[in-house]
């Protein structure tokens, strides 16, 4: 009777395991077959020419040739363009919109959530199609509107003239990404320790030293999040450049994600538009890294 | 929470204002579907727009007509702007002033409408000039296109809660070996971008003879980590005393399962099951991928493919664009509280 112990503690374990693993189950069958085995695969088969008709080891020329193709550094430049002006300014803004919305009461802040929020539920492709409505030519809202402001001195074709189009795609993709930042701050600011802000009120901190010595530091991490998925969710921009421009014109307005979907779907090149798929995905990874160590030095 | 009072400083009344202007621009865009999509194309290719599809009040009186077209947006705003000031106040009964002030507004529009409509073409309702853009969008294959949507929608939240829920619950509570490797896992196929797989996902449901079924979409969204993710957030506030309690009692895994935790984590399957209805909705990229033939397509991808092959009917479009969006706010508004739960605490905690 002397391991009774150790044996019904093994018992127990093993007991753990094979529950656990039963409740497990059904979620790791869909994960491993829907998520992590087609990662694999685009890992794998973007060394290969996987094509219609072939699929053979090329080693690295999918990479190679990546970078040596001008339609894909375009497309890459365009893609960090819009994340180099969208992550900031979605960041601030939302920033700033929760910091005036958080301390009124719950009827207004929720008010304010679900308007932030309608371009979202609305969907991307009702969004895009009422966007390219209002940007048109000569039927759109836009030009009728700035030409009589005055602003504007006749038409602009703005979804067809290089300098404009990227920036009409970055504005769309600007109301689409805001509305899940704010409530993340709203909720984030409702929860900062209301008695470090009276100490520091108390000592004679103004609003601004307040937000930036006490809240900041506090909302540290749901802005690293905020961060982190409104950089994932501007490199994958894709709907809207696929109804608005289709990458034109002249590729300005492609991006990664569009020119994937079009060597994939159009030209038939799965090994190639996977070898990009790889790229993207470094560069979403390194980023997201630099990210975090802005995140880390700031908070020491 | 307590709300502190606010002081009426000059910055604030700017940012009240500058806030006031940015509700207007980001409901716009449904304002202007919901109006387009009663507009007739006459209307809509006139190089003045119309604030308001008069068409559909259809009064016969130019003068309505006119009067509702200069002032009526500016209307619009003033009661916009005083629904909101009085949901603003604190104090209570104010508050549901503004709220009676909008609904009633919103009602007597309605009823107007009605009976404008009603006067003028007598009590039969189909296939009126004004409808134009719904009858002949629901003479293509859109009511088809709806039903695949939300045959779709509610597969995946279905599949996604009782997985998830599992999962979750696995994770928080169960000291199985690789729990800690699989949970990392999770947390790192989140984080990569979900479109680059798409490609080998396309093949495997091609191989799988999948492709251009429901299930092509379904079981992707299904396979995606969040919802284990936020299940176990859920899932770790259960107190372990409880468990270990329910099994002394003698009772089995699985009775414990459904007896103890489920009602536990109600809100977070309620949270869930709203975030993945209304992902799986607006997840328009997919769709397009795996659906190609009219049969099988989602309403998303049916209004892209109504916009790409006619471009400039942009009432068709835009009645396409509000029976898509329209049942969605609607979820929306209904469950927005276990909705914004949802995205919280998935964030916050992680």
């Amino acid at each position: 009777m002397q391991y009774t112990l150790a044996e019904q503690e093994r018992k127990r374990k093993r007991r753990e395991n094979q529950v656990g693993y039963a409740f497990m189950l059904p979620s790791l069958l869909f994960f491993f077959g829907f998520v992590i085995f087609p990662m694999g695969m685009a890992l794998v088969t973007s060394f290969t020419n996987y094509s219609m008709t072939s699929f053979d080891f090329v080693g690295f020329t999918n990479y190679v040739n990546a970078f040596k193709d001008k339609v894909f550094l375009q497309a890459s430049w365009n893609t960090i363009v819009i994340v180099l002006v969208s992550v900031p300014v979605v960041t601030l803004f939302s920033l700033w919109v929760a910091s005036v919305v958080y301390k009124m009461g719950n009827a207004a802040s929720s008010f304010y959530r679900v308007i932030f929020y309608l371009p979202i539920v609305t969907g991307t492709v009702a969004v895009t199609v009422v966007w390219k409505w209002m940007f048109n030519n000569y039927y759109g809202l836009l030009n009728y509107v700035f030409t009589n402001l005055g602003i504007i001195s006749k038409n602009i074709n703005w979804l067809g003239n290089p300098a404009y189009a990227l920036w009409c795609i970055i504005t769309i993709l600007l109301t689409t990404s805001i509305g899940q930042p704010i409530v993340l701050y709203i909720s984030a600011l409702a929860n900062v320790d209301p008695s470090l802000v009276e100490a520091a009120e108390v000592d004679g901190a103004n609003n601004l030293q307040v937000f930036w010595k006490i809240k900041w530091p506090q909302i540290m991490s749901t802005t690293l999040y905020i961060l982190v998925i409104t950089t994932i969710n501007s490199f994958q921009c894709f709907a809207l450049i696929q109804l608005l421009t289709s990458g034109g014109p002249n590729n300005s307005t492609n991006t990664i994600m569009y020119k994937i979907f079009q060597h994939a779907y159009q030209y038939n090149q799965y090994g190639y538009g996977n070898a990009m798929g790889v790229l993207l995905a470094l560069l979403i990874a390194v980023f997201s890294y630099f990210q975090f160590r802005l995140a880390k030095t700031d908070n020491e | 929470m307590q709300t502190t009072v606010q002081r009426t400083t000059p910055y604030r009344v700017l940012a009240l204002a500058l806030l006031m202007a940015l509700v207007v621009f980001f409901a716009f865009p449904l304002f202007w579907i919901i109006t387009g999509s009663f507009k007739s194309a006459k209307v809509i290719n006139s190089r003045t727009p119309q604030w308001f599809p008069l068409e559909l009040l259809n009064t016969g009186e130019p003068g309505w007509a006119a009067f509702l077209q200069v002032v009526g947006l500016p209307i619009l705003l003033a009661i916009a702007v005083i629904a909101l000031l009085l949901l603003l106040h604190k104090k209570q009964a104010l508050h549901t002033l503004g709220l009676i002030v909008g609904i009633t507004v919103m009602l007597g529009a309605v009823a107007y409408a009605l009976y404008a409509y009603i006067s003028q073409t007598g009590t039969s309702w189909p296939a009126a000039p004004q409808l134009n853009n719904y009858t002949r969008l629901f003479s293509k294959a859109a009511l088809k296109w709806l039903w695949n949507t939300l045959f779709i929608c509610a597969m995946a939240m279905l599949l996604t809660s009782v997985t998830a829920t599992m999962a979750g619950y696995a994770i928080a509570k169960k000291r199985f070996a690789g729990r800690a490797l699989i949970f990392s896992i999770f947390v790192m196929a989140m984080a990569l971008p979900k479109q680059v797989i798409l490609i080998p996902l396309l093949k495997e449901m091609s191989f799988l003879s999948l492709h251009n079924t429901p299930w092509a979409v379904i079981l992707p969204t299904v396979g995606w980590p969040f919802g284990v993710f936020l299940m176990k957030q859920f899932a770790e506030n259960i107190p372990g005393s409880i468990l270990e309690a329910t099994r002394i009692d003698g009772a089995g895994e699985i009775q414990t399962f459904i007896q103890i935790v489920l009602p536990m984590v109600a809100p977070g399957i309620g949270a869930l099951a709203i975030f993945t209805f209304i992902s799986t909705w607006n997840d328009y990229f997919l769709q397009l991928l795996m659906l190609n033939t009219e049969r099988t397509m989602t309403i998303s991808v049916g209004i892209a493919k109504l916009q790409q092959e006619m471009s400039t009917d942009f009432g068709l479009i835009m009645a396409g664009a509000a029976i898509a969006a329209i049942p969605i706010v609607l979820i929306f508004l209904i469950f927005q509280r276990f909705f914004t739960r949802g995205i919280t605490i998935g964030a916050v905690k992680g």
